[in-house]
């Protein structure tokens, strides 16, 4: 996307980091750890965006069918990329992603799986998610939202994000999440 | 049916051009393709580029260059010429895999009195 993206001044955070554990508001136990790279959290994966109500898509994603989830999930699952996952026991609640976005910015989304939405867990697993992004060099992050999606949109302001683009269809917000480090590799 | 694509040389673009082309041959649809300088190609550049692509379908497209607000020329130029349909190319998708309409997709979106098809 483009290279010239506003972020806040301000640096926000230090979030928590996965792996952590914590009751949620249904009392049910949450345990978000990162993606581990196996078959079995792929295919928790799959399970969880092929059960995705289609009316909480967003711009196209998750797309609806099996086979085209597992192909957008080898995107955002690869190497480059950091992911964390809501377990409850061994379902897949919700997924967080950072996709590298070739400019030294990562691109930030999150699904929660209905059952499992208003009971905190976006929130924790947002902030882990940063958490773990800060912890391997990760400085900006952006994101794009919906602009009637309420609930996004009030989460990302909750963590620290800022509106940087309302000209659009769609928001884009922004959100700074260390220092730039002048030791950085640079390329 | 009289359709009018806007074309501005992105893969978006391009992919619509394809798109629109199969179906204009099948359904003999008069197409004609307004040419837009939005990606930093010139008029004759993005003439070539879609000559290229109607050659091999052996269809004959009218080309017409467009300068100014892309976006508001193609609306005037789809409902002063009355045409049927007007079609673009008008997402990008981000490196999430989330699509983004761009502002002319937008514009001709919220304004055009023209049924539009946006490619996907």
């Amino acid at each position: 996307m483009n290279s010239d993206r506003r972020y806040p001044d301000a640096v926000s955070g230090p979030f928590e980091t996965p792996p952590l554990e914590f009751a949620d508001r249904e009392d049910r136990s949450i345990e978000i750890t990162p993606y581990d790279g196996s078959e079995d959290e792929f295919d928790a994966l799959v399970e969880m965006y092929t059960a995705f109500d289609p009316s909480d898509r967003a711009q196209g994603i998750p797309p609806g069918k099996e086979a085209r989830v597992r192909s957008w999930l080898e995107g955002i699952l690869a190497d480059d990329c950091l992911n964390v996952i809501a377990w409850d026991g061994r379902t897949a609640a919700g997924h967080s992603t950072l996709v590298p976005d070739g400019d030294d910015d990562f691109e930030l989304a999150i699904f929660v799986l209905q059952a499992y939405q208003q009971a905190g867990i976006g929130t924790h697993l947002i902030e882990s998610l940063l958490g773990y992004g800060d912890e391997h060099g990760i400085t900006k992050v952006w994101l794009t939202v919906e602009r009637w999606n309420h609930p996004a949109v009030s989460l990302y302001e909750k963590v620290g994000f800022e509106t940087t683009g309302a000209e659009s269809f769609e928001l884009e917000m922004a959100i700074r999440i260390a220092a730039e480090t002048s030791d950085r590799d640079s390329d | 049916m009289k359709v009018l694509l806007g074309f501005g040389g992105s893969q978006a673009s391009v992919d619509a051009l394809e798109r629109t082309v199969d179906r204009a041959v099948a359904a003999g649809d008069e197409l004609t393709v307004a040419l837009a300088e939005t990606e930093g190609a010139t008029h004759d550049e993005l003439a070539e580029q879609v000559e290229k692509t109607v050659a091999e379908a052996d269809l004959s497209v009218e080309l017409r260059e467009i300068a100014g607000e892309p976006a508001s020329e193609l609306v005037a130029m789809a409902e002063s010429e009355e045409f049927d349909e007007l079609v673009l190319g008008g997402n990008t998708t981000s490196p999430m895999g989330k699509i983004t309409i761009n502002s002319t997709a937008e514009f001709v979106l919220l304004n055009s009195h023209v049924t539009v098809t946006l490619v996907r």
